[in-house]
């Protein structure tokens, strides 16, 4: 109850703020102030998903979503790896967080077309898109937490005899975590993000090729279906892992 | 348990060159079951002296014995300024840790549990470190040294950043408990009532590398009243005149 209140609190501007919006458009809309091909009526894009629930759902919301899991594990995975290699090894270090800042400065959709041409329309090029965009914030919120592992903490521990080794999974770890789950947030917001582009750039299913089929039929409902759901579905992956950050950084509501 | 310095030297960066010397040639012993203070300026060395005897730094030349062995890692406890309880541990478990990363040592929870009844923390055994006020931290903290089951404890200012009334409490606490457990200690701190108060000796630090001993015969044991004796008064502007006369 105290949280349905809190959470009111928090929110309540803006949900009023989206349903004056949501009214507005439209009321815009239903005038013929605004033609429906430019921005489609907010109660047309809810027809259109009820109407087509089955197959964005089970056929390319699936889709989407497999891409997703498939390339934020592979990012989850092995960003850690390579953010403990880079703590233990300075000479990895040097050569990988570097190549890793390269990385996110080239242009994605530039380079999206390069993926297809390695692994072709198969699920592959989504996932290394997927991966691609949301490596990034995993590698460095986890090795910028595990370096972030307070000097005189690790001194106190080494004096009682403490190995590197349990200093690691003592200390470096669990003050590691506030930076990686701020890094693991945004890397799973990048990842819908990743896997809706690698869509665009050639695919058969998944919502990213459905609001590009919509949007080629002229076809705006369709379109803002598509992204009513990936936002919602954004959002829920968000608040899934704000809540094991809670679970996981409970001691710091002390 | 003796702690045996002999012709200690150390220096930070350009080893062997003299004038980087932080500590230079320094010989001092610590007895069994004595309370020994290091008091000095800063940059005096004092708490480059306790992460030398801790084995966190190594000397460059001259020895350092713990009951005529070379020291190490994980031979003394030792209890840093900053209270360093981590804040995702009960402070139960916070208590406990040395056990963790050494196998000679058991230490049960019951034990642990009897030690926090005795510090008057029993109820938070299962509190977390930022729900303890200031003086509960240094008290944890003391225990989780105590607890790695040393003779020698290593006490870095550890009631540097208390108020001045829970600072007192903490001298007496500190004290009566010392009393008790024949651990031989050594102290630094800056407050020369409190050097005056707890040791046996006290070991003043100059600038120019020389040591001074000064040899506290007030009677034991103490009580917070000693804070107002003439004696003590009088050995503490002593000590101040000290420590100033050397640098003018």
């Amino acid at each position: 109850m105290k949280q349905i209140k809190r959470w009111v609190r928090t929110y309540s501007l803006f949900i009023l703020f989206a349903s004056i919006l949501f009214f507005l458009i439209e009321w815009l809309v239903k005038k013929e102030m605004i033609p429906a091909f430019i921005i489609p009526a907010p109660t047309s894009v809810i027809a259109m998903i009820i109407e087509n629930w089955k197959p964005l759902i089970f056929e390319h919301l699936s889709a989407t979503m497999l891409e997703f899991s498939i390339g934020f594990l592979i990012s989850v995975i092995g960003g850690i790896l390579l953010a403990v290699w880079m703590f233990f090894s300075k000479t990895m270090e040097k050569i990988v967080y570097p190549a890793v800042l390269v990385s996110q400065m080239m242009p994605i959709i530039a380079l999206s077309p390069i993926f297809v041409l390695w692994f072709g329309y198969t699920i592959w090029s989504k996932v290394a898109v997927t991966v691609f965009i949301s490596f990034f914030p995993i590698v460095v919120g986890a090795y910028d937490g595990l370096k972030s592992g307070d000097k005189d903490y690790i001194e106190l521990l080494r004096s009682m005899g403490a190995t590197r080794w349990h200093t690691f999974i003592k200390l470096n770890i669990p003050m590691a975590l506030p930076s990686f789950f701020s890094g693991l947030k945004l890397a799973t917001v990048y990842a819908l993000v990743g896997a809706t582009i690698g869509e665009w750039l050639g695919a058969s299913e998944g919502l990213g090729y459905y609001s590009r089929r919509m949007s080629g039929n002229l076809n705006a409902e369709g379109v803002f279906a598509a992204i009513t759901i990936l936002t919602i579905v954004g959002i829920l992956l968000f608040a899934f892992i704000s809540a094991i950050e809670k679970k996981a950084l409970f001691w710091k509501k002390y | 348990m003796t702690l045996v310095l002999k012709n200690v030297s150390y220096s930070f960066s350009n080893k062997g060159n003299e004038n980087n010397k932080v500590i230079s040639h320094l010989t001092m012993q610590v007895n069994q079951g004595e309370f020994v203070s290091l008091i000095g300026k800063s940059g005096t060395g004092k708490s480059t002296i306790l992460k030398l005897i801790t084995g966190l730094l190594k000397q460059d030349e001259g020895e350092i014995l713990v009951n005529g062995k070379c020291v190490s890692l994980g031979d003394v406890g030792y209890m840093p300024q900053r209270d360093l309880l981590l804040p995702w541990r009960s402070i139960i478990d916070n208590i406990m840790i040395a056990s963790e990363f050494q196998k000679e040592l058991k230490i049960t929870r019951e034990e642990a549990r009897k030690w926090l009844t005795r510090v008057g923390l029993k109820e938070y055994e299962n509190a977390f470190p930022n729900q303890l006020s200031g003086g509960m931290r240094q008290r944890a903290a003391f225990l989780r040294a105590l607890l790695t089951d040393k003779d020698l404890l290593l006490l870095d200012e550890p009631f540097g950043a208390l108020d001045a009334l829970t600072k007192k409490e903490m001298q007496a606490w500190l004290l009566s408990l010392w009393q008790e457990l024949n651990k031989t200690i050594v102290f630094i701190t800056h407050d020369l009532e409190e050097a005056c108060f707890l040791s046996d000796r006290i070991l003043l630090l100059q600038p120019n590398k020389i040591i001074e001993e000064i040899k506290v015969d007030l009677p034991r044991p103490r009580m917070p009243k000693l804070f107002h004796s003439i004696e003590l008064v009088k050995m503490r502007c002593e000590l101040e005149n000290r420590i100033t006369n050397e640098t003018d």
